[in-house]
Parts: C-alpha cells; structure tokens; sequence
C-alpha cells in the first residue's frame, strides 16, 4: 500500500520552475528521505503535498485523497513541520500544545495522553510552563514533532527539521523518526546532511527542481555508481587532489573530512600507483589507501556532478 | 466554533505577555485625550475688533453693548473710515471689523430688515470661523430680543427669520469649544488604530514567524482563522472605548447625551471597514514594519484628514468633498459628535449608519476573500 503517489508534479512561479515533472510513491510506514541541495525544490514539493501550494500541473494523492480536489480531507491526514520554527514562542508549551491539540478538535483524557506523550518525547516533563522561546533549539524541534503529531495523522512531513541542530540531538531525533515509523507513521522528511539519508529506507533525489536518483541506499549505492571508491589519507589532501585529478585513472575527486575519495576506472590496477605519484614524486605522507564501498555521500555527489558536466 | 474560541484564547494569552498591547490599549486613549483635548486647543477666547459706527444712534450704542458684555469681544478702535479699518484687520492688531451702517437706528425703529457688516482678517481660517460664529450668535440672540420686543409691544405675531442652522450649532457647543468637537472624535481614531493597525500587525506577524503555514496545514477554515483574528481586536477596541468615554467624563466633563447602547452598535458597525481594512494591508505586506507603514500612510492618515476630525469638510474643495464619501471614519464622527454632543439617535442618523455598514460589509467581504485566497 502506498501512503503517498505522486504523479508529474510540477510548480511554476512565473516562468521559473522550482518542481519539474515528478512522480514518485512513499509507501505506508515507511522512512521516505527526500533530499537536495539548497533550493532543489524540496520545500516547495511538501507545500503541494500539504495542500498548502496548489500545483501548477500533475496531481498527488496523499493518504487517499487528492491534493488538487481534496486538500481539506487530506490537511486532516497529515501532520506537518514547517522549515521555520512553527510554535508560538510567547506561549508556553502547555498553552502551544493546548492550541494545536484544539485545532484537531482533541478533548477530555484523549487530550491528556497525547499532552503527556509529547511532553515525554521533548523531554519537557514538569516543564509544560516554560516559555517556548526559551527552549533550546534541540527540544524545540522534538516539541516541534510532538504537536505536529498530536492528532496522530497517517503521514507526517518533516521539513529539514535538523538543520541546525547539534549532533548529538540530530540523532536522538532521528530516534523518534524511528519510533513514529514503527508505529506505523508514514515519515516524509527531507535533509541536508547526507549521512542522515542512511536512515531512511527510501530515498529520493532532486536537483533544479528534477528528480535524479530514488531507491533504498543499498540499491541507490549499487545501482547508480558501478566504479570502485578508494579512499586515500594523506597529508595536504587539496594538494594530492590536484595531482590526482591529472591521472588517467581517476575518474572523479571528493574531499571527506580529512580524506580524499576517488573514483577510478579500468586503468586503476592496485595503490602503488597512487603512493607512487603522492609520496615518492611529490613528498605527500600517504597514511592509508584503501578500496571502500561507497556511501551516499559518493553517489550524490557524483550523479549531481554528472549533471552539471551534461 | 470550538476552533474559532481556541483561536481567540490563544489571541489573548499572546497579548498577556506582550507589553507593548497593554501600552496602546490602556495607555494611549488616556494620552491621545489629553492631547487633543487640552493641545490642540484651537477656542478663541477673546475676539479683537475695530467698530465703525456710522449711525451713532442710540440704537447702534445698544447693539454694540450687547456684543461687549457677551465678553467674547473687546473693541480695541473705534474707526471712522473704511481705510482705518482695513489698516487695523491688515496689521493684525484686530481680526474683526463691525461697521454699522448710518440708516441703522432709523430701520430698526421702522421695522425693516438691516444689515451690519463684519468685516474678518481671514487668515486664520478657524479663529475666523469661530470669530464669525460668535458673531452670529450675538446677532441671532439680539435680533430675536428685538422681535420678542416688538411681539410684545405691538401683539403681532412676526414670522422669525433666523438662520435656523446657525442657532443648533452655537446650541450644542455652546462655548464653541474646539475641544468638544475634537474629543468625541477621539474615539473613532482610536477605535481605527486598535483595529487597523494591530489587526494588521497580528496576521502579518504570524506570516513573518511562520506559524500562519503551519495554521493552514491544520484543518482549521480561512472563515475560522479570520474570526478568530479580529474578535480579539474588536473586544480591545471596545474595552479602549469604554476607557475613552469614561476619562472625557471624568476629564473634560464631557458627557454621552445620546443613548450608549446606539454608541456601541454604531462602533460595532464602524470597526467592520476598519477590521476589514486591516486584514487588506496584512495581505499586502510582508514585514510587520510595512504593514505598519501602510496602515498609517495609506489608510489612517487619509482617513483622519479627509474624515472632518481635524478639518471641516465643508472647507474643503470640492473634489476632495467628493472623496470623503468614501471614507468610513466621516460617517463614523456625524454619528459619534451626534450621539455624544447631540444626543441625537437612530431616528436621525440611520442613513450613516447604514452607508457605514454597507461600506463595512463590503470590505470586509473582499478582505477576506482576498485572505483567503493568499493562503492558498
Ligand atoms: N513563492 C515563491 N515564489 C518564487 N520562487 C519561489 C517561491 N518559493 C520557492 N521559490 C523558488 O523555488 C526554488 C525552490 O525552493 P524550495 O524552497 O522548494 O527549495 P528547498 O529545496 O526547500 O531549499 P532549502 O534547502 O533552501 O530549503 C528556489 O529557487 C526558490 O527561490
Ligand atoms: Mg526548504
């Protein structure tokens, strides 16, 4: 079953196209990571999904009802956490949650569960009187998840709701994404740290408004880089990059951190080649070379720079 | 309905922490009263005139007594040429010439009509007004004396010729304080401001922080959302009403002649246009500091000039005549002078009250229409 299918979307502001043609299908329960960079199109194609934005063209059906003809029964579907914070911060967060718990018309001993349970997750018992706009960024985003789904919708949208988060509550985060998952929501959320994307068991990716890779990691891993990954650490990394990138054998370079990733072709036989090149002709110190499977870091990075080379 | 209370209350918990609402709901109608009531005081006390008798008959001398002792005017020169006059109103040291013609006291014994003529320095426009009403006034009350007089002597009865409009003015301003013009009017700005501008900030508010996106993910109606917005504001408005008529009482000794219930109907029909007005700038703004331009520069200030709170509309070209009808606020102070200084009602003022519902309705209608529409 498929919680959401998409069918050639597309938004057009004035001649500009921000969503280009794109069809997809999240199915039910499942972890769907939409991913681009800065101004790929992602908040715009959740905003049609929301049935916040009407589409220029294509249509959506989103947990059963169509955005284009239905978007009030599908608002009663879905929760949604904008890429703004979207909490009052001059309410506490008792009142913040009383107020979204009203809107979905939530009452009596059902109103005080859910009150419990998202003052459970944020970590925020015996907190319910703060202000909200004195919490720290981490809890105000798990707050933020909590009121979001406090009418326990079928699908939720999760707008990039870690960015700016620290590491640290980035993965306990992705905890409660987990948790919602299993308890059978259908999580729809799109990020800008790549490493988050391994969380996810489906995957889209979209660039200039174009949807250019989708599937599950593993999949997305095999099926869209089938060249070999080595992964070189060595001293001055931007240096040996230059030198590298002049070598038949290389295809593309990337720089990981303090690592170098290359990906390389027939004509890479073993890595004596590449300390050959680094240490004994140019003086790098090469620590490790060593042939890795890739991650998606690898693969977006080289099905964007594929494009841009078109 | 549930969700349209939800919506206020939320309203109002924000207002509570937030002390800049406090500041323009409690605070302001106090300053603006003392403001308007006490500086903008434009009541001429004293009216400086030049006298030209030509009759000095005995008959002038009992006219131009009458004008003294009213105690509004002093006669500082006595002139006995038009030349002089013009000098004295030319220099300023007068603003009123009285010239009484020669035949006077003849006419008056053969009970003929005659005119005296007043002569004013026409450059301040509203001390000459209010110059001319004084005049007027006296006029009407000596000439009435003369007809009651002659009514008595004679046991005829002569049909009275005063300028009927005239006498009703001096009636209900009996001081012609500007203060008790301006002070009423008072609660028509104020109603506006609280309305208008905050109304405006409050939606706009929310678009800028972005909570009003998450508002339209929920199921919650454009209707909902826009009744629950503006109650709030309208109950300010009220509450800062109740404020305003109860200082300009307690102040200025001011009191509502008219019925409160009518006042309070008619301020419900008149913050339709200025709640409608209101949520219009939201959609048209991004920021809070446009919509707060807006409100003020394309809707308040037009409103507060072209409405007869500060300037007479029959003063004004005739063009812009024209444009006042238009304007919400104009229809507003004809009902709020009219209850508060008149204690005039429904009977007489139901044609503004309905041009101003309509107005209001109108809108109100194509404001939200418009809202709504920007939501999606
Ligand atoms: N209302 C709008 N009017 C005009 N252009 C818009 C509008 N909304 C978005 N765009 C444009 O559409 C493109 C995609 O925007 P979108 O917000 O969907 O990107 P995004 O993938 O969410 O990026 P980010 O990671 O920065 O949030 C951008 O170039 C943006 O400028
Ligand atoms: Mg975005």
């Amino acid at each position: 079953m498929y919680s959401i299918e998409v069918n050639n979307l597309t938004k057009k502001f004035g001649k500009f196209i921000s969503v280009n043609n794109i069809s997809f299908k999240v199915k039910e329960g499942e972890i769907f990571g939409f991913l681009g960079a800065n101004g790929a199109g992602k908040s715009t194609t959740i905003r049609m999904l929301c049935g916040i934005l009407a589409p220029t063209s294509g249509d959506a059906i989103v947990g059963g009802y169509s955005v284009l003809k239905h978007p009030d029964e599908v608002k009663l579907n879905i929760g949604y956490m904008s890429q703004r914070f979207s909490l009052y911060n001059d309410l506490t967060v008792e009142e913040n949650i009383n107020f979204f718990a009203g809107v979905y018309g939530l009452k009596g001993k059902l109103l005080d569960d859910r009150k419990k349970w998202v003052l459970k997750i944020a970590n925020l018992n015996n907190k319910e009187n703060l202000l909200t706009g004195s919490l720290p960024g981490g809890i105000k985003q798990r707050l933020a998840l909590g009121t979001a789904v406090i009418h326990k919708p079928k699908i939720v949208f999760l707008d990039e709701p870690t960015s700016g988060v620290d590491p640290i509550s980035r993965r306990g985060f992705w905890e409660l994404i987990n948790d919602l998952s299993e308890s059978g929501t259908t999580v729809f959320v799109t990020t800008h740290y790549l490493e988050e994307a391994e969380f996810c068991n489906n995957i889209i990716l979209i660039d200039a408004g174009k949807l250019i890779a989708e599937g599950n990691p593993k999949d997305l891993k095999t099926n869209y880089l089938l060249n070999d990954i080595i992964e070189v650490e060595c001293d001055n990394a931007v240096k040996a990059m230059e030198l590298l990138e002049k070598e038949n054998f290389v295809e593309e370079t990337s720089i990981f951190g303090n690592n170098l990733h290359l990906i390389v072709n027939n004509f890479y036989k073993d890595k004596t080649q590449i300390k050959l090149l680094l240490s004994d002709k140019n003086n790098i110190r090469v620590n490790r070379v060593d042939k890795i499977v890739p991650t998606l870091e690898d693969v977006f990075i080289h099905l964007l720079d594929n494009k841009t080379n078109d | 309905m549930e969700t349209i209370l939800n919506i206020i209350k939320k309203e109002f918990l924000q207002f509570r922490r937030d002390p800049k609402m406090f500041g323009i709901i409690l605070v302001s109608p106090i300053i603006q009263l003392i403001f308007l009531g006490y500086a903008a005081n434009f009541d001429v006390n004293i009216v400086h005139t030049t006298v030209y008798d030509m009759d000095r008959s005995e008959e002038s001398r009992n006219l131009l007594n009458t004008f003294e002792s009213s105690g509004y005017f002093s006669f500082d020169n006595y002139v006995n040429n038009y030349e002089d006059l013009q000098e004295d109103l030319e220099t300023g040291e007068t603003i009123v010439g009285i010239v009484i013609p020669n035949d006077y006291g003849d006419k008056i014994n053969k009970r003929q009509p005659v005119k005296i003529q007043a002569i004013f320095d026409g450059s301040d426009g509203n001390t000459t007004s209010v110059a001319a009403g004084y005049v007027n006034a006296i006029i009407i009350e000596y000439s009435q004396k003369i007809f009651l007089e002659v009514q008595r002597k004679t046991g005829k009865k002569i049909l009275s010729v005063n300028p009927l409009e005239a006498e009703t003015r001096v009636w209900y301003n009996p001081e012609l304080k500007t203060r008790n013009f301006m002070v009423p009017g008072i609660v028509g700005l104020l109603l506006m401001m609280i309305t208008l501008i905050l109304t405006s900030l409050a939606v706009v508010k929310e678009k800028e922080i972005g909570t009003l996106e998450q508002l339209i993910v929920t199921p919650i109606k454009s209707y909902q959302l826009i009744i629950g917005k503006l109650v709030p504001f309208a109950i300010l408005g009220f509450v800062s009403v109740v404020i305003v008529l109860g200082a300009m009482t307690i102040i200025f000794n001011i009191h509502v002649r008219g019925s409160y219930f009518f006042l309070f109907v008619s301020s419900f029909i008149y913050i339709l246009s200025t709640l409608g007005l209101g949520l219009f700038v939201s959609t048209i703004s991004k920021t809070q500091q446009q919509a707060m331009m807006l409100a003020i520069f394309i809707v308040m200030l037009p409103m507060v000039y072209l409405s007869g709170f500060v300037f007479p509309i029959e003063n004004m070209p005739k063009i812009i005549q024209i444009i006042t009808y238009i304007i919400p606020l104009k229809y507003f102070m004809i009902i709020i002078r009219g209850i508060i200084l008149k204690g005039i009602g429904f009977a007489e003022l139901w044609q503004d009250g309905l041009i101003l519902l309509l107005m209001g309705m109108i809108i109100l209608y194509l404001s939200s229409l418009r809202f709504s529409k920007r939501l999606e």
